[in-house]
């Protein structure tokens, strides 16, 4: 899922600047799920921007709501009462809902709630990790479902740098040496001498480095 | 011969090579450069320049090593996948052809957390075994990436680096034959300390016959003082640096201890010079090149051969 953290307060509150009436719009879910932008948070700060206006003897009208999904059109139009008479809304969806409500509601102003960090899995309580960086040509069928673009601090294709110590990453003890757990993985089946092979550099135009993406599906236009 | 550099002369000839390295100023002051090549001169075959080593930006590779040429030492430069894409790195291999550099060594290098510029964008758009055989191949092929012909081939001698201590160990030696079978022509090995996983690792890789087919020089640090051993021993990642060898240091009396790590810089040049499979030293004496005489002539290393 896209995992993402509540902005600071005082950044949202800048970025209002001049806003009077003002809709925090929540997004039921990857952000809901990591406890970032869903219903609860949007009561939250909905709370804190009131307190904080109040503080600064601000008349802010602040409203809330939470969409379905803010990166589809018909979860984003069960809005439009909501967003009416709005000077502007703090979308707390990930970069996507965000453009995405600015676009379905054009002219208004949509600030983002939330920082979109990664996209990750939960792998305890409070703790996501980054899995994938969506690069368009999945490898994981050689890396024993590790990724070494993603989870490896320095996307190396061809095994661990010699930084790779006890398990963690050079730059971190926090961070485990991709290439560590990719070899652990490929040895428990058996199949480290695919790790032998030399693997040339990567064709990264399907990722952004290739330009921003679109995917067209004929199939699904007919 | 395939670049004709000194360093090769000496590695094919089956000479018991002997590098050195010099850090690029932080700046564009040449005189640091001067000051680190008159130590080095005479006492070294090759001399490695460092590429923005630990991510602190410094004066490039390429220029450090066109100063040293100038100054009549043979640079090795180092070249990280770090802050260069493809485009940039083919370019500048080129360049430095032109300049007249003949040996260079391919490196991931150190991620930019540890630098002075940490906010920097990481490139790695190749990592460093493909490097090695991207200058291979132009080498070799006298093609590009992606197969265009290029006019005029830098023919490099294709070095590469290796950690003997980084994990996971029964990996390294396959990647080591990895960069072989990229087209790697020396490799030059993280710090050693640890003599018996020294021995190990090179075993395995003489058993694998990779030493008949890459020249590989042992990397020797001469420590300075005791703060210097336990920073690299607990704060660098990928330097083994055993209990026993901590102990000499702190055994012997605080203003002895520079002679320490100069005497037992030079037991481990002669130790590994023991070990079958070892073709060379790689010297650095990181800001201590004042002593890199000493240390050549301790280890019997000098004088250097002159090879036509």
């Amino acid at each position: 899922m896209i995992v993402g953290e509540r902005k600071p307060l005082e950044e949202i509150i800048d970025s209002l600047e001049g806003a009077r009436k003002v809709l925090v719009a929540g997004c039921g879910t990857c952000v809901a799920v990591c406890m970032a932008g869903g219903e609860k948070e949007v009561g939250m700060l909905a709370a804190e921007l009131s307190m904080a206006a109040r503080l600064r003897g601000l008349e802010i009208d602040v409203t809330q709501a939470t969409a379905q999904r803010q990166c589809d059109r018909e979860y984003l139009e069960t809005l439009r009462e909501q967003v009416k008479g709005r000077d502007a809304v703090v979308s707390m969806a990930c970069g996507i809902g965000v453009q995405y409500m600015a676009l379905h509601y054009e002219p208004l102003r949509v600030v983002p709630g939330i920082n979109t960090d990664f996209m990750g899995a939960n792998l305890g309580i409070g703790e996501w990790v980054e899995y994938c960086q969506s690069c368009g040509d999945c490898l994981l069928a050689e890396t024993g479902g590790i990724c070494p673009i993603a989870r490896c601090s320095k996307s190396l294709l061809n095994g661990p740098c010699g930084g790779s110590s006890g398990g963690k990453c050079e730059i971190s003890k926090d961070t485990d040496c991709a290439w560590q757990l990719i070899y652990d993985r490929m040895a428990k089946l058996g199949r480290t001498d695919r790790l032998a092979r030399y693997r040339p550099p990567k064709v990264w135009k399907t990722s952004r480095d290739g330009g921003p993406r679109r995917l067209v599906r004929e199939d699904q236009k007919a | 011969m395939k670049s004709g550099s000194n360093l090769e002369k000496v590695l094919s000839k089956g000479e018991f090579a002997l590098t050195g390295e010099c850090g690029p100023p932080r700046g564009a002051d040449v005189d640091v450069i001067r000051k680190k090549a008159g130590h080095l001169r005479g006492y070294v075959d090759a001399v490695n320049v460092t590429d923005n080593q630990t991510s602190i930006v410094r004066m490039s590779s390429i220029g450090a090593s066109k100063v040293l040429i100038d100054l009549g030492l043979e640079p090795v430069m180092q070249m990280v996948c770090r802050d260069r894409n493809r485009i940039a790195i083919q370019s500048d291999v080129f360049g430095a052809y032109a300049l007249g550099i003949r040996n260079m060594l391919c490196l991931s290098g150190d991620h930019q957390s540890f630098g002075n510029q940490k906010d920097a964008k990481n490139v790695y758009d190749i990592d460093s075994i493909q490097l090695v055989n991207v200058v291979y191949t132009m080498r070799e092929e006298g093609k590009l990436l992606g197969g265009d012909e290029i006019e005029g081939k830098p023919s490099m001698f294709i070095g590469a680096a290796e950690n003997p201590f980084g994990d996971p160990f029964d990996f390294r030696p396959i990647r080591l034959a990895k960069k072989v079978a990229a087209g790697v022509d020396f490799i030059q090995t993280q710090c050693i300390y640890n003599m018996p996983k020294f021995r190990e690792f090179m075993k395995r890789v003489v058993d694998m016959g990779l030493t008949e087919k890459c020249h590989v020089m042992a990397g020797i640090t001469p420590l300075k003082s005791l703060p210097m051993a336990k920073y690299m021993a607990t704060k660098v990642s990928g330097i083994d640096i055993p209990k026993e060898i901590l102990d000499r240091m702190e055994g012997v009396e605080k203003k002895k201890r520079a002679e320490e790590g100069i005497k037992l810089a030079i037991e481990q040049i002669q130790e590994v010079r023991q070990i079958p499979g070892v073709h060379g030293v790689h010297l650095m004496a990181i800001e201590w090149e004042e002593r890199v005489p000493e240390i050549a002539k301790g280890a019997g290393l000098h004088p250097r051969p002159t090879l036509e």
